[in-house]
Parts: structure tokens; C-alpha cells; sequence
């Protein structure tokens, strides 16, 4: 059961000149001055060396940490204003996470994994059994659904942390270093995968990769360095 | 040490750093099970080597004691004894426990030939204080010569007066000098042997002679050859039978407390077993990288085994230290009694013993070291491959699930209650409950996943995650389960057993005190009693309906056990029951019969007293036959009871002093009337002692709290272990769960929503848990009730299950574990969401 895709280019996210720094004895800047406005339907890459803070972005879009300064609206909502149950309201309905390290739970099974989301938003049973077994075959993953994570492989495992990111239908997906565990063809299916259903439903996404390959499957590609972030044209990829 | 090795040894230091709440809760655990365990095991010792160092002095360098009933032999045995030929001394000797109504305490007396004890007893010849008058204060017919601990007991000196009451009336004595030789810790006095038979009721009788043999004569063989010449219910018997006799009166009670105490051991193995399977769970991964690295199966089994022997080994060293302060604190402050009554008047210091310590080191060490068997065995049989990979966890607990091997186990411990006991101990109910407690704790991982699998869908998020959770990690949950079930099942058995006791304990008091008043002669001892005239008297009092009399004595039937009560009571044949509280049907006896006995449960044990057996009892110097009539429930006296008509006692015996009676009042009369009334027409009827049933019932049941007392210390100890245990392995699950509570705080979760899950799982695993517990406590409470407690003391009991507190109990514990996995989730997701999700699964 797919979802009505979302009419394209309306506005979703936009950072205004956020900061942040971590204050472990001195502080350390990590993000200065960063602005991006993302609307639905875009999907963006951001790469940038270790530690200069791609993480930390993520991190501050999903609400999971205050910006120092700047502002951030998320579907319409300054997220300053939110308190961490609201926030995690919002995170519930209106957000989906890809992870490196999948974070598929271990005691649920694929289809319960996939769920989720729809039991966290109130979702009655009968329509989440039915959109979860369309997601699944959307992902490749018909009759895994009775599946033990400890069961599948690590592409296998991540189209269904994909299925879960989707499947409730967020307008913001969030992946972080998605094909960072996968080999580079199960990189390539998965990232194709990610990029197609999240133009299928509309949604926008934000893929934070050090991987130029991966990068080059955004609609377009950001830098992010110390000095804030900035379009970006991915050369000579040596890898995904 | 090789590359290996060190790399195994920083990874356990690692752990060590990185979680050291799981293993300090597993040491402690262990030390303070050995503590337990080796502070009684330190009280006991001590308390039995007084009592041994007490019956030493008595009998100072015997080599034979003939011994005969509480109420004494003939004294024409004695001159026999010493002519026999390989006698070289005999030491003839009166006894006598004489109630010393000034101070309200009895006082044991002891009548000797100063010059043959001088021989045997050196140690019981007195100093006189008044050196002019040495030899004839010892052979004075008023003097006394006191223990330095009973002068200070009675708080008297050398040349006060010492009254003590024999039959009703006042006999007192001049304290002619101490008794310097006997040390600190016998209550006693020595009279001249001629004075004590005049002063002390007992002219022409002995209670023992003890016998020096010429040197080279074998003391058992002649004890053996003497014992069939001797008269009935008289027994020549060696020291090491005396002291095999003393040692037996607390024997079942001493190692009662030991196996509570190890419980608390077992509690601890079983802590070390659930945060080592834990932290092997955990450290999965590192595990099979080491294996991948080059580590062999036997060293990884090593590593694991090491690690829980220096948990076993650091916590067995603590424990010996605080069981010896423990040990040293309660002798100081409480005696070497614990409640049981065994040890009165014995004032025992503690002694390092290294032997103990090197055994309950060892139950410390191995309770760790098998702990942590099924955790090693499990990291070195994972195929490194699978364990190096995420979620495999589960798979590997997956294995314990089969309940055949549990079912096992608890078969061959239900099988086990069938035996009887091992030398008047419990050995196989004690075995049959471990085994059905180690049985049941492996049926745990089974139970977990056929019940939790079962559990309703939910649409509300935080019951479907706690039931997806419980259903998907029944592996998991079994670890805490078996911690709850532990726990739960051993304080529902303590509480069904004790509440069982006491109930019976209540009934038994109401079926044997009909009467409205009771008198016993004296208060202590048994110098006091009602002669003749004294019982015409009472019976003839106005306003005593109905009087009853008894005789309480005591007889030897074997040297190697305490003595046999001997009660002569009027009990009409035709219906024993109403005054006896039978056990069983009793005997229809028809003309021609011999003389009936009722037995107690303990007779028929010790002794195969059966219902219909004929049996031979000495009975004033001569063995006279009888028939067992019956079986009844005696918890006031754990050798051995008899009671019989006392019409049949005085014609057998010709005595016809009685030391007790039961009082039927008359309409209109009141107990406390009466009593007042045989003050003042009993000669001497002040030192009678008036007792009321509500009174004696009060006294009782206030004994019987008081002799539980320490097994509900040791118990409640052991729950406490117990409870512990739930808590770190909450911890500890919860703590390796933060990963699975970052990602749900990233899908939306919110951390009152993972608090409501954790609390609802420990809810629900606890109330799993008591269930099992429930089950099992009852189990072992019949294994108490009906294998532990009839082989250990003789007596049975009903089953009485005590609801309200059991249900108080597990409701408490329910709110417990909820409460700790509430808490133990806070913990876990303080690192925060972000951070929680970094680390690999």
C-alpha cells in the first residue's frame, strides 16, 4: 500500500546559521554558521571529512541535540520550541532513520522491525500488516517477513532498516553512512533502493556519506567543512 | 605470560574497568554466602567445644561411665563395679538440678566421695575457704563448694547460705569454698555423696559412677561386656559415646543452619552465574575475536573459568574475614545458643579454625567457578563466525530452551525424597531440594519462551514492545526469571514451612493443655516434686474439680543418644486421644495385653517404636514389657517421648512422687483463686509454680519465634542476595540494551514510554517469576515439612499455606523488580540517544 507521494518542492526543512560546539575541558567548534533549506521530493548528500560534524548535523535536524545558535524549522515547527516530548513527537511521525550499523532489532522480527513506526503512530493493525508487507516487497524482501534479523545478511538488513525509515511515510529521511558495513554492489542496490523510495513517496532525504559513489545518487551534493556548508561537485569517486 | 594471554587478560581488565557493578555484586554475593556459612560453622565449634570442655570436667580422666536413669540405680551396684578386677577406681556419684528459688535459677549439684573422685574428678574437689576446717567442710552434711561461674551467676561468696528446694520444701547450705579447678563456664556445685543422697532426696540411689580401668584394659570391650551384666536402663558407656550423645543434641539443629547458610552461597553461585552469562552475552563478539585471533577453545573455557575464580576467590577471602568478625560479634553479644536452646549456660569465645576456612574457601571458590561453567562452556563452543556477528545472542541462549535435562534433574530430586535420612541427617532432602531448585532454574529458559511466546498482541506501543521483547529474548528474560524464581521459591518455602510449624505448634498446645491449671513442683530441675500428701492436698482443695498428676522422668536406652523422656500420666487406655494428640489410630488393647505405652513420633524413629510393637523399658532396675498403644506428636522434646499409665508406673516402680499437675476447676472457681489457695495449704507451696495454658501457650509460641529466629536471619539474607541478583541482572541487561533504547528514542520513543516498557517487563517477568516461585516454594516446603523435618527432628506437621503473606510477598517483590528495571533503564539510557546508537549492536 503505497502512500500518495507528496506534492514536490515545498518547503520541509531549513537550517538557518546553526552552530554548535562541545565543551569537554575546551570548547571545539563543530558546526558554524550552517544554512540549508530542503524542500520535498529533494534529495541531498552531505560528505565532509571525519569529525567535521556531518553526524552532529543529523543529529541537530532530528532534534536528538540543541544548536548553539541559529534556527531550525521542521515542517513548519522551530524546533527550539519544542519541548524533548514534542520533539520526539515530531521525530515519530514525520522523520525516518538509516543507520551504518542498520539497528535492526534483535528480539523482532523483520515485519514487527518494520511496523514500528506504524504502531508508534497509532496505526490500526489490519492497515499496518498490509502497508508492511507492501514495503516489503517494495524493498525486495517479500517472505522475509517472519525473519529474525539474525537471520539476513547486511543488505538484507539494511533494506529493512530502509522499510522502516519509509514506511510511516515521513517527509524527512535521514541516512547516515548507510553502505558504510556493505559490500560495493549491495552498496549500490541499497543506495538506489534508499533514493528510489524516497522519491517514490515524495519525501526529502539527506544522505551524510564520505563516499563520492554514494554522494553522486543525491539530487545534489553539499560540503561540509570548519568553515560551513557549500555545494559541492563529487570528483573522481574511488568507492562507495 | 604469551601475547595471547595478556591480550585475554587486558580484555578481562577491560571488562572489569568498563562494567565493575556485575562482578563486585558477584563477589559480594560469594562473600557474603562464605560469611554465612563459616560464622556458624566458627559458633558452633566454639559452642560445642565448651559444651565438650563442660563434659570433660565432669568426667575428668574416666575411662567408663555407667550412667542409669534420672531418677538413679541402686547403690548396691557400686561396690560390685569396684570389685571387679580391671577396675582400678569407681567414683560413685549423685545428681541432682535443684531450683535455688532466691535467684530463680537451677543449680546443677553433684554428690562425690571426695576420695575416690580425687582419683577420677580432681577437678570437682573443692577449696575449702576456711583452711582449718578443709576435710571436714568437704565432708560436710550442709556444705556446699560452688563454680566460680555459678557464684557469679548466683552473686554469692564463700560462707553465704545456698537454699534450694527439694519436694516442696527449703534445704539450704553453707558455700564451704569454690571450685577453682573447673574454670569459667560450668554452673555447678559439689556436696559430699552423703549429704547430697540425705539433702537431696535420693538415699540409697546413684545417677553414675565413673570407673578408672587398669591400664591396658580396651574401654569399649569392657563397656560392652559390663552393659550385659548391668540392670535394665542402666549403661556403661566410653567418654567418646558421652561426647557423640552431647554433640547429637544439636546436631540436626547445627547443621539445619549450616544448609540455610549455604543457601545464601548457593544464591551467590547463582549471582556469579547471571552477570557472567551476561557479561559473556556482551562481550560475545570479543569472545570470537580472540577465538578468531588465535585462541583455543580450552583457552577461551580458561579465560572464562579464570575469571569467575577470581571473583570466587576474592569473595571467598572476604567472606572468611567477615563470617570470623561476624562469628566473634554474636558469641559476644547473643552465646553460641542461635535460638536453639541447645547451649544455655555456655559462654564460648571464637578460634580461628583453618580447616573451615579452607572449606567454605573452597564452597566460595567452586559456587564461582561452577557459576561460571555454562557461561564459558557456551563462549567456547560459538562458532566464531556467528558470534562475531550482531543479534546472534539469542541463538546462543536458544540452546538452553529443550526442558529434558531440567525435567531430569527435577525427577531424580523428586525421586531423592524417597530416601531416608544418612545418619539421622537429611542428606538426600537437602540434595532432592538443591536438585529441584537447579532443575527448575533450567526449565526457566523453556517457561520464558512457552509463556511469553503466548503473549496477546497489543496496539498500544508500550505492551507490544515489552511482549515483543519478553517473546523474542525468552533467553534474556530467563536469566532474570531464574534469579526471581531462586529468590521467591526459597522464601515461599521458609514462610509455608515456619507458618506450617507454628500453626501446628498452636494446635499441638491447645490438645495437650485441656486443663485450667497447671503446678509443677518446682520451676527448674528436678529436685522439686509432689509427694503423697501433697497431691491429696491439691486434689481435695476446694474448688478443684479434677486433679491430674504426672511424673516426668528421663531414661537411657542408648548410650550414643540423649535420654528418653518418661512421662506417667493418667491416660485412659480406652481413649488416649483426650489427652494425648495422637498421630494415627492407637492400638484397641484386649485383656491380657501388657501395659500400654504411647510413643512420640521421635520413638518411632529412633528407636522403630511402632504402633502394635512389643518393647522392653527399664523401669526401676528391671526391663519390663509393653506394647506400643499409639503414636503421638510431641515438639516439646526432639529424642524421644513416652508416656504410660501412671497407675501402671507406680506399681512397677513403687514411686509416688509426681513433678506435675493438671487442675480442672470447679464452676464459679478461677485459676488465679486456686492458686492462691494451694499457697497457703501446700507446705511450701510458694515455690510451686502456677502456670495458666494462655501463659504456657504465650511462653511457647515466644521460644518458638525465638528458635526461628536466626533461620529467618539466615534466610532473609539469602533473599536479599537474591533480590540483589534481580537487580544486577536488570542492570546489566538494561545496560546492553542502550542501543536498542537509542534507536527507539530515534523512531520516536519516548523515555517515559521505555521506562513504562521496562517497568511492565520486570512486572511481568517478576510475576512469571513468583508464579514459578510459588510452585516450587510449595514443593520445597513439602520437602521440608514431610523429608527435612522428620528425619532432622523427629516430629511432623500439617500444611498450612499462609495466603496473605505469600501474595504481601510476591506483590512486593512484583513492585521490586518493576521499580529496579525502571531505574535500571534510566541508567542505561542517560548516554543519551546519539551516543547510544554509535556503537555497534
Amino acid at each position: 500500500m503505497e502512500a500518495p507521494p507528496r506534492e514536490a518542492g515545498q518547503p520541509v526543512l531549513s537550517l538557518t546559521a546553526i552552530s554548535k560546539a562541545y565543551r569537554n575541558g575546551r570548547a571545539r567548534v563543530v558546526l558554524r554558521d550552517i544554512s540549508l533549506t530542503l524542500t520535498s521530493g529533494e534529495y541531498v548528500a552531505v560528505m565532509g571529512e571525519s569529525g567535521v560534524g556531518k553526524s552532529t548535523l543529523l543529529n541537530l535536524i532530528a532534534g536528538l541535540d540543541r544548536a548553539d545558535g541559529g534556527r531550525i524549522v521542521f515542517a513548519g515547527q522551530d524546533l527550539a520550541e519544542l519541548d524533548d516530548d514534542a520533539m520526539t513527537a515530531l521525530r515519530r511521525s514525520a522523520m525516518g532513520f538509516v543507520f551504518q550499523a542498520f539497528h535492526v532489532l534483535p528480539h523482532l522480527s523483520v515485519e514487527q522491525n518494520v511496523a514500528l513506526p506504524l504502531l508508534l503512530n497509532g496505526v490500526g493493525r489490519a492497515e499496518s500488516a498490509a502497508r508492511v508487507a507492501a514495503m516489503l516487497a517494495a524493498v525486495g524482501l517479500a517472505g522475509f517477513g517472519a525473519s529474525r534479523p539474525s537471520e539476513l545478511s547486511g543488505g538484507e538488513l539494511q533494506r529493512v532498516a530502509i522499510a522502516r525509515a519509509l514506511i510511516h511515510h515521513p517527509p524527512l529521511v535521514l541516512a547516515d553512512e548507510p553502505t558504510g558495513n556493505l559490500d560495493p554492489e549491495t552498496a549500490a542496490q541499497v543506495l538506489r533502493l534508499l533514493r528510489d523510495r524516497i522519491k517514490a513517496v515524495g519525501a526529502a532525504g539527506i544522505l551524510v556519506t564520505h563516499s563520492a559513489l554514494a554522494a553522486a545518487t543525491a539530487d545534489r551534493t553539499l560540503l561540509l567543512t570548519s568553515k560551513g556548508l557549500a555545494p559541492h561537485a563529487p570528483a573522481s569517486p574511488i568507492g562507495v | 605470560m604469551s601475547g595471547l594471554r595478556r591480550a585475554a587478560a587486558e580484555l578481562l581488565l577491560g571488562e572489569l574497568r568498563a562494567h565493575p557493578w556485575p562482578a563486585l555484586v558477584g563477589v559480594l554475593a560469594i562473600a557474603i554466602g562464605v560469611a554465612m556459612g563459616y560464622a556458624v560453622q566458627l559458633i558452633n565449634q566454639a559452642a560445642l567445644a565448651e559444651f565438650s570442655r563442660t563434659v570433660n570436667s565432669l568426667m575428668g580422666n574416666a575411662d567408663i561411665e555407667i550412667r542409669g536413669p534420672r531418677t538413679g540405680f541402686a547403690e548396691s551396684l557400686y561396690p560390685r563395679i569396684a570389685r571387679l578386677s580391671d577396675v582400678v577406681v569407681a567414683s560413685p556419684v549423685v545428681e541432682a538440678e535443684a531450683w535455688v528459688p532466691q535467684h530463680k535459677q537451677a543449680l546443677k549439684l553433684v554428690g562425690i566421695d571426695v576420695f575416690q573422685a580425687a582419683q577420677v574428678t580432681p577437678g570437682l574437689i573443692g577449696r575449702p575457704s576456711s583452711p582449718r576446717l578443709a576435710n571436714l567442710d568437704l565432708l560436710g552434711t550442709d556444705t556446699v563448694f560452688l563454680s566460680p561461674t555459678a557464684l557469679a551467676s548466683l552473686d554469692l561468696k564463700p560462707g553465704d547460705a545456698l537454699t534450694v528446694q527439694v519436694g516442696l520444701r527449703p534445704v539450704t547450705l553453707r558455700i564451704a569454698g569454690a571450685l577453682p579447678a573447673l574454670g569459667e563456664g560450668l554452673h555447678l556445685g559439689v556436696m559430699d555423696i552423703g549429704a547430697a543422697q540425705w539433702r537431696l532426696d535420693r538415699l540409697g540411689h546413684l545417677q553414675r559412677i565413673d570407673v578408672r580401668l587398669r591400664p591396658g584394659v580396651d574401654a569399649a570391650a569392657f563397656a560392652e561386656t559390663l552393659n550385659a551384666q548391668l540392670p535394665a536402663g542402666v549403661i556403661a558407656s566410653t567418654p567418646q559415646d558421652t561426647r557423640q550423645g552431647t554433640a547429637s543434641l544439636s546436631r540436626a539443629y547445627r547443621v539445619n543452619l549450616n544448609v540455610l547458610a549455604l543457601v545464601a552461597l548457593f544464591t551467590g553461585a547463582f549471582l556469579v552465574f547471571s552477570s557472567q552469562a551476561l557479561s559473556v552475552l556482551r562481550r560475545r563478539s570479543q569472545l570470537a575475536l580472540l577465538r578468531a585471533l588465535g585462541v583455543t577453545r580450552s583457552g577461551l573455557l580458561r579465560l572464562v573459568l579464570t575469571e569467575g575464580a577470581l571473583f570466587g576467590a576474592l569473595g571467598a577471602l572476604l567472606g572468611l574475614a567477615l563470617g570470623y568478625v561476624l562469628a566473634a560479634l554474636v558469641l559476644r553479644y547473643a552465646g553460641g545458643d542461635l535460638g536453639g536452646g541447645y547451649f544455655d549456660g555456655v559462654r564460648p569465645t571464637v578460634h580461628f579454625d583453618a580447616e573451615s576456612a579452607l572449606l567454605f574457601f573452597a564452597l566460595g571458590l567452586s559456587a564461582a567457578v561452577l557459576g561460571s561453567a555454562a557461561p564459558a562452556g557456551e563462549a567456547a563452543r560459538a562458532q566464531p563466525a556467528r558470534a562475531l556477528k550482531a543479534g546472534d545472542e539469542e541463538a546462543a541462549l536458544a540452546k538452553l530452551r529443550p526442558p529434558w535435562s531440567g525435567l531430569v534433574v527435577v525427577a531424580i530430586g523428586m525421586a531423592l525424597t524417597q530416601a531416608g535420612p544418612v545418619s539421622g541427617l537429611p542428606v538426600f532432602g537437602y540434595l532432592a531440594i538443591a536438585l529441584l531448585l537447579v532443575g527448575a532454574i533450567m526449565l526457566m529458559p523453556w517457561l520464558a519462551h512457552s509463556v511469553f511466546s503466548r503473549l496477546p498482541a497489543s496496539q498500544r506501543a508500550v505492551f507490544h514492545l515489552a511482549y515483543a521483547r519478553l517473546a523474542g529474548a525468552p533467553g534474556r528474560a530467563a536469566i532474570g526469571l531464574a534469579g526471581i524464581l531462586a529468590s521467591f521459591s526459597l522464601m515461599a518455602a521458609m514462610v509455608i514451612m515456619v507458618a506450617s510449624f507454628r500453626q501446628s505448634v498452636d494446635d499441638w498446645l491447645q490438645a495437650i493443655l485441656p486443663a485450667q491449671l497447671y503446678l509443677r513442683a518446682s520451676p527448674g530441675g528436678d529436685a522439686g516434686y509432689f509427694s503423697e500428701a501433697a497431691q491429696r492436698i491439691i486434689a481435695s482443695t476446694p474448688g478443684v474439680a479434677r486433679a491430674e498428676f504426672s511424673r516426668v522422668s528421663q531414661v537411657l536406652l542408648d548410650a550414643r543418644r540423649p535420654p528418653v523422656t518418661l512421662i506417667a500420666r493418667q491416660i485412659d487406655a480406652r481413649q488416649p486421644g483426650r489427652r494425648l494428640p495422637l498421630v494415627g489410630a492407637a492400638l484397641t488393647l484386649v485383656p491380657g495385653d501388657p501395659p500400654a505405652v504411647w510413643v512420640s513420633e521421635a520413638m518411632v524413629d529412633l528407636y522403630g517404636f511402632r504402633t502394635g510393637r512389643l518393647i522392653a523399658l527399664p523401669l526401676a532396675g528391671r526391663s519390663v514389657t509393653f506394647v506400643v498403644a499409639g503414636v503421638w506428636r510431641d515438639y516439646a522434646r526432639q529424642y524421644g517421648t513416652v508416656a504410660l499409665s501412671r497407675d501402671d508406673y507406680r506399681a512397677l516402680t513403687g514411686d509416688t512422687h509426681v513433678s506435675d499437675a493438671a487442675l480442672w476447676l470447679a464452676p464459679g472457681a478461677g485459676p488465679a483463686q486456686i492458686a492462691e489457695r494451694l499457697r497457703h495449704r501446700l507446705a511450701g507451696g510458694d515455690n510451686v509454680q502456677y502456670v495458666q495454658p494462655g501463659e504456657i501457650h504465650v511462653a511457647s509460641m515466644k521460644i518458638f519465634d525465638r528458635s526461628f529466629a536466626i533461620t529467618y536471619l539466615l534466610e532473609t539474607v539469602a533473599v536479599l542476595v537474591g533480590v540483589f541478583g534481580i537487580g544486577a541482572s536488570f542492570s546489566a541487561q538494561a545496560l546492553a540494551r542502550s542501543r536498542e533504547f537509542g534507536v527507539l528514542r530515534h523512531l520516536g520513543v519516548t523515555r517515559r514510554q521505555i521506562g513504562a516498557m521496562l517497568a511492565l517487563e520486570g512486572a511481568l517477568l517478576a510475576l512469571l517469576g513468583v508464579t514459578a516461585g510459588l510452585g516450587l516454594g510449595w514443593c520445597i516446603a513439602l520437602i521440608l515439612i514431610q523429608v527435612v523435618n522428620p528425619q532432622s527432628f523427629h516430629w511432623t506437621m500439617s500444611v498450612h499455606m499462609p495466603w496473605l503473606l505469600l501474595v504481601q510477598l510476591a506483590a512486593a517483590l512484583v513492585v521490586a523488580a518493576a521499580l529496579t528495571a525502571l531505574a535500571s533503564g534510566r541508567r542505561a539510557m542517560s548516554a543519551g540517544a546519539v551516543h547510544a546508537v554509535r556503537e555497534d549492536w
